[in-house]
């Protein structure tokens, strides 16, 4: 057995970016959506929809637990596995307390890590995975996450029937549940780096801004992950972010020329938020957000686009807002932080 | 690029908000609203009431309306579109109390209902009631000094 | 309008705006230049929350008027219970019988 030194070697690249050792994958994924989400571009990809957002039960909130619930449940039945396979599940959601989890795990009997990171969950939860499984500590792991955009509004916002007005920067909590099936060996999307993000602000304080307070993290994160593994951003078919939206997006380029010298070819630095739904005609302003917004990017076309064949190498970079209604009231900034994960298709050298 | 240099780009890179659009849907929908309301009022004249007490029930009525309208989910919608022109007249405040009631339901009845209700109405009656005390104020010091 | 274009400019929430604007009638009624103004434009200048403004000062001067200094407490409520009451009534009522939209 190598000794920790000798892995360490291989596998800490850098201060935030660890080297995966061993072939792992993710191998299965589901997801279940709200019908906003169905009637987007990505509609047909997703697994199962449903029109009624609360599942036919009492509270909104019981509805996002369902849609965590069947999107695990789904992955497993995919696969042909069953829960008592599975000896982790790493997931969190945006709910106070990470409550959505909570019941989602009560009665699954899965040993659970609850995780939060906002709408980046969906890439620390990866992560988290994917690093138990190299480490042999796990031979099998679930990713997964979920966002509701009613149990979100009624949380960080206002009551669902209130009439406001949204401002043109504000985003749409996606509603709706993914689940991804990390194991050994090759698949067709290997998990070949996981980089951490550090914790950064710009000063951004307006909660319906986020797009322009997570910016600042993303572009950290990315040249981190680009400088840490000697790897110029045109080595990757896609960078796929997880929630920029129109304005996020706009200044995590910026940010990513001015600050850090990395220039981006635009037409392959896409963001989830701007393609699950269509922004003129859905009404969603500045794009989707919500930790479920990224994990449908993943599941609704990153993963289908390698299943298909259609991407070599991609890094996947989920972007959170750490604020709580309470600071943000309290006039504080907003904290920001974003999880990379680099994606490569099976069979291809590292 | 410090923070404030920061904010500036942002800002450039929003999508502009409708301003005219809002502002001129904001002046024609308070205007209908205070007009219908106009119309409530001048039922209410005919029906026996004398100008400065009809203004009672008229509250209630436009209350009512917009009761009503956020019981059946159609009062976001219009202030969707006409934005402060739904929310400024007594509608909005009708509108503020209903909704979360409705909402929070769930929590129960006393700390659910009761409580949330005033999340965004309690705000309104606080200073309203704060600038009419001092108003007040002023006007006995006025009066007692013989103004 | 006006409280529109303080919304969109001002980058505040409408919760500011209702109290900017209830506190602006007050203030308005408390200088005698409401009172010019419902004259003129009737609903219309009574209706809206600077209206609501304008109603709690009214009735805490004419309250004053009558009763002393009691009537600093007792005013506003006065003059405004109608509205008020059955805000909170049918939001009751509409809690027991009516559900968000999913």
């Amino acid at each position: 057995m190598p000794t920790l030194e000798e892995t360490a070697a291989v596998a800490r690249v850098g201060r935030q970016t660890s080297r995966l050792v061993h072939p792992v994958a993710v191998h299965q994924f589901a997801s279940v959506v709200g019908s906003k989400e169905r009637e987007g571009p990505l509609g047909p990809a997703f697994d199962r929809s449903y029109d009624d957002s609360a599942l036919r039960n009492p509270t909104f909130e019981e509805g996002e637990v369902r849609l965590l619930k069947e999107a695990v449940m789904l992955v497993l039945q995919k696969a042909g596995r069953s829960p008592g396979d599975v000896d982790r599940l790493c997931a969190g959601d945006l709910l106070d307390q990470n409550v959505t989890v909570a019941f989602a795990a009560l009665g699954l009997e899965i040993p659970t890590y609850g995780v939060y990171g906002a709408c980046s969950t969906s890439a620390e939860s990866l992560a988290l995975a994917a690093l138990a499984v190299d480490g042999g500590y796990v031979d099998l792991a679930v990713a997964a996450t979920a966002s509701h955009h009613l149990t979100s509004e009624r949380q960080y916002r206002f009551p669902v029937e209130l009439g406001v007005q949204r401002t043109p920067t504000s985003q749409w909590t996606a509603t709706g549940g993914a689940a991804f099936l990390v194991g050994r060996g090759e698949g067709e999307a290997q998990i070949t780096h996981a980089t951490a993000g550090i914790v950064r602000s710009k000063g951004i304080k307006d909660p319906n801004n986020m797009g322009a307070a997570m910016a600042p993290a993303a572009a950290d994160t990315i040249a981190a992950h680009l400088r840490e593994t000697k790897r110029a951003p045109d080595e990757y078919d896609l960078i796929l972010t997880g929630d920029l939206g129109l304005v996020g997006r706009r200044m995590c380029l910026e940010l990513l020329g001015e600050e850090h010298g990395i220039t981006v070819d635009e037409e392959r630095f896409l963001d989830s938020g701007l393609l699950l739904y269509r922004r003129k005609d859905q009404d969603v302003h500045a794009g989707a957000s919500g930790s479920a917004c990224s994990a449908l990017g993943l599941a609704g076309f990153l993963l289908p686009g390698f299943a298909e064949g259609k991407f070599e190498r991609v890094l996947f970079v989920a972007t959170g807002s750490l604020h709580s209604p309470t600071t943000a009231q309290q006039g504080h900034v907003i904290p920001c932080v974003a999880h990379a994960i680099a994606f490569q298709r099976g069979g291809t050298s590292v | 690029m410090d923070a404030q240099t920061y904010l500036k780009r942002a800002r450039t890179a929003e999508p502009p908000a409708p301003y005219f659009r809002n502002a001129l849907l904001a002046f024609v929908g308070g205007g209908a609203v205070c007009a219908i309301a106009q119309a409530v009022l001048n039922f209410f004249i005919g029906y026996g009431f004398k100008a400065p007490d009809a203004t009672g029930p008229t509250a209630v009525v436009m209350v009512f309306f917009a009761s009503v309208a956020t019981a059946l989910g159609f009062f976001d919608n219009l202030a969707e579109w006409f934005g402060m022109g739904a929310s400024l007249p007594i509608t909005g405040f009708a509108n503020a109390i209903v909704a979360p009631a409705m909402e929070f339901r769930t929590e129960g009845l006393v700390l659910g209902t009761g409580s949330r209700m005033f999340q965004v109405a309690g705000p309104v009656i606080a200073f309203g009631l704060a600038t009419a005390f001092v108003s007040g104020l002023v006007f006995l010091v006025g009066q007692r000094l013989g103004v | 309008m006006l409280a529109q274009l303080t919304m969109d400019f001002g980058r505040v929430t409408g919760a500011h705006v209702l109290v900017l604007f209830v506190v602006l009638g007050g203030v308005a009624a408390a200088l005698g230049l409401y009172d010019p103004l419902v004259k003129f434009a009737g609903e219309g200048a009574a209706l809206p929350l600077p209206g609501f403004g304008y109603a709690l000062v009214k009735g805490v001067v004419l309250d004053v008027r009558e009763t002393g200094a009691l009537g600093l407490f007792t005013g506003s409520f006065k003059a405004t219970a109608a509205g008020m009451q059955a805000a909170i009534v049918f939001g009751i009522i509409a809690a027991l019988f009516f559900r968000p939209a999913r």
